[in-house]
């Protein structure tokens, strides 16, 4: 592509990172993202480097540090307050632009895959979605005759229809080589209190024009639960519980686990949870220590959310329910029975234990 | 008002996913259906036809048989369908496809562009806002309530947990999630209309101001490196107890023997 446009590849240098921040809060795959580009910078013998873009953010580059950030360049401006695509595509692409990255990681949120195709398509790069795997090794990845084999690529690795397949993408021809990355996939480090990093501030201008949208009202979902993505046990219900009351049975099972409730897209559509309690490929992928898969049938679109928990049991009445496939105990029965017993015997078994 | 939606046919993955033999994907066995996202958006575009008398155009880059799909949006109420097929943009990553794309929206009068957030066999959601990119217009993506007032779109955006109530000047391209409503059914007269409408087909030298080293597999940017079929954890035990009692004394024997509890 781009012939109008070669690039020097070679002047592409680092990994980089886009810090997300909302409500002047650092978002949880910003750390991940670093976790992930402190391995790969180490394999490449470079540097990771956090773009954090935002209103009055600058006191958040020692965060970034302690999670791995050898330098952050700081975007700040009023026109950034708030999350929009035209005023943050310009921040990203200009800074592209003028520190020239090697590699580009954008966390696969809501705001990351608005903001990726966007600065991809401005800065005339390949962008790879919802990434589970990123490796450096070589494309093509074995040797063939008469075909150049790249060294030392970004080899990004991502599930496609709807979880069936994976593919393992490269962009060997333009940089920089841009993935989007799934949350909750990769492993942030543990902080190191107190490391520095070299704090830039870049602004490249702001000039409203039409794509500036304007923001009328922000709603937030009210909700004090906890992050799904943080729970070390979730207790996840499906359309088989029959109604958002019923779901009092899930709460009761995850209060004497220690866990959190969370639930599956139908759960969702029907509008007996809030979104941000959702598992699954348009909801979040979650890797807790158990999962309770409980009157859900485990659509490939759920299994790719959650196929990772160290334990998965199932509860189902549906015996060929495709989420006894993937569960490690799968018990075919009424879980409105088996629930409410199971709450009652682990609390007596923990009684028993005290 | 004009609006364009663009569409793809894509494999059902939903529930009808089928295997071969060898654990593989058996693409032949899977319906080829209208993309659901992008179904969501064509219903948007029909509803703000009924309310304001939009002229909806449907455009699908693919194979020869997508125009089935545009078929179906026309029996649906859409007035028009743009196929735009040819050899040299086959294999083209979502670079290439939004540069084709909007190659072929060139070509259009509009005031909104509505496509799915993602397809359902790519799941990327990059599509939408590249369009957007190349053609110079404000996107809104992840739409879950669109309305006009004036020349002005005003749009409900969904985060991760929250809304933004957007508003943008049009022309401007949103990105429809299927949760925005739900699509009507064919009508028979529908139907009758979509058999006797004649789609517009398009090939490459009909997209306008586009370069051919960006199109096509050659044209894009990010290469396949190896892809194959997902191996998947295997089934752990089932059983089927004969009463909950039984039921419990199985989970907790396990979490036992697992040190959980």
């Amino acid at each position: 592509m781009n012939k109008d446009r070669e690039m020097n590849l070679e002047e592409y240098k680092g990994v980089f990172v886009f810090a997300q921040q909302v409500d002047n809060e650092i978002s949880g795959i910003a750390y991940e993202l670093l976790g992930k580009g402190k391995e790969l910078a180490a394999k490449l013998e470079t540097e990771v480097t956090a773009v954090l873009i935002g209103y009055q953010v600058k006191g958040l580059a020692d965060k970034l540090a302690e999670y791995g950030a050898d330098r952050v360049i700081v975007v700040d401006d009023p026109e950034l307050e708030v999350y929009r695509t035209e005023p943050y595509a310009h921040a990203l692409a200009s800074v592209i632009n003028k520190y020239k990255p090697d590699i580009m990681l954008v966390g696969a949120t809501a705001i990351g895959r608005d903001l990726g195709p966007t600065v991809s398509a401005r800065v005339a790069t390949g962008l790879t979605a919802d990434c589970t795997v990123l490796e450096i090794g070589d494309f093509p990845l074995e040797a063939r005759p008469g075909v150049e084999q790249k060294h030392n690529q970004l080899l990004m690795t991502r599930p496609a229809f709807g979880g069936n397949t994976i593919a393992t993408i490269a962009c060997p021809d333009n940089r920089p080589q841009m993935a989007t990355v799934r949350p909750g996939v990769m492993q942030k480090i543990q902080p190191i209190a107190g490391a520095k990093a070299v704090v830039e501030e870049y602004n490249p201008g702001f000039t409203p024009n039409d794509k500036y949208v304007t923001i009328k009202e922000v709603v937030k979902a009210v909700s004090d639960t906890v992050d799904i993505m943080d729970a070390k046990v979730l207790v996840s219900g499906g359309r088989g519980l029959g109604s958002a009351e019923n779901f009092k049975i899930l709460e009761d099972l995850a209060e004497v686990m220690g866990g959190t409730v969370s639930c599956s897209r139908a759960v969702v559509d029907s509008g007996w949870k809030p979104k941000d309690l959702q598992v699954g490929q348009t909801g979040k992928t979650v890797r807790p220590q158990i999962y309770f898969a409980i009157g859900i049938s485990g659509a490939i679109q759920h299994v790719a959310g959650m196929e990772e928990s160290d334990l998965i049991v199932a509860i189902n009445k549906d015996e060929s329910a495709p989420i006894f496939d993937v569960a490690d105990y799968g018990i075919v029965g009424d879980l409105n029975k088996i629930v409410p017993a199971l709450t009652a015997a682990l609390k007596a078994e923990k009684a028993a234990k005290n | 008002m004009k609006i364009v939606v663009c569409i793809k046919q894509v494999p059902d993955t939903k529930g009808g996913v089928k295997f071969n033999p060898d654990g593989t994907l058996d693409r032949g066995a899977m319906l080829a259906i209208m993309n659901p996202d992008d179904k969501a958006g064509l219903e948007a575009a029909l509803r703000l036809k009924d309310q304001f008398g939009a002229e909806v155009t449907v455009l699908t880059m693919g194979l020869p048989k997508a125009a089935d799909v545009l078929r179906e949006a026309i029996a649906m109420g859409a007035d028009k369908g743009i196929l735009v097929t040819d050899r040299v943009l086959g294999g083209a990553d979502t670079w290439a496809t939004s540069t084709t794309i909007a190659g072929a929206l060139r070509n259009l009068d509009y005031d909104l562009i509505i496509t799915g957030r993602q397809a359902i066999d790519g799941d990327t959601a990059q599509v939408g806002p590249q369009i957007a990119e190349h053609l110079g217009i404000p996107v809104i993506s992840y739409a879950q309530n669109i309305k006009i007032e004036g020349d002005k779109v005003i749009v409900q955006r969904q985060y991760d947990d929250r809304y933004h109530v957007l508003e943008a000047k049009m022309p401007c391209l949103i990105t429809a999630l299927s949760e925005l409503n739900e699509p009507r059914y064919m009508t028979p007269g529908g139907i009758f209309d979509a058999c006797a409408a004649e789609i517009t087909t398009w090939g490459r030298a009909d997209l306008k101001d586009v370069d051919d080293s960006n199109l096509g597999l050659s044209g894009s940017p990010t290469k396949i490196a190896k892809a194959s079929d997902k191996v998947r954890k295997g089934a752990g035990e089932k059983v089927v107890p004969d009463s909950a009692e039984d039921a419990v004394a199985y989970i907790v024997g396990k979490f036992k023997e697992k040190h959980i509890i």
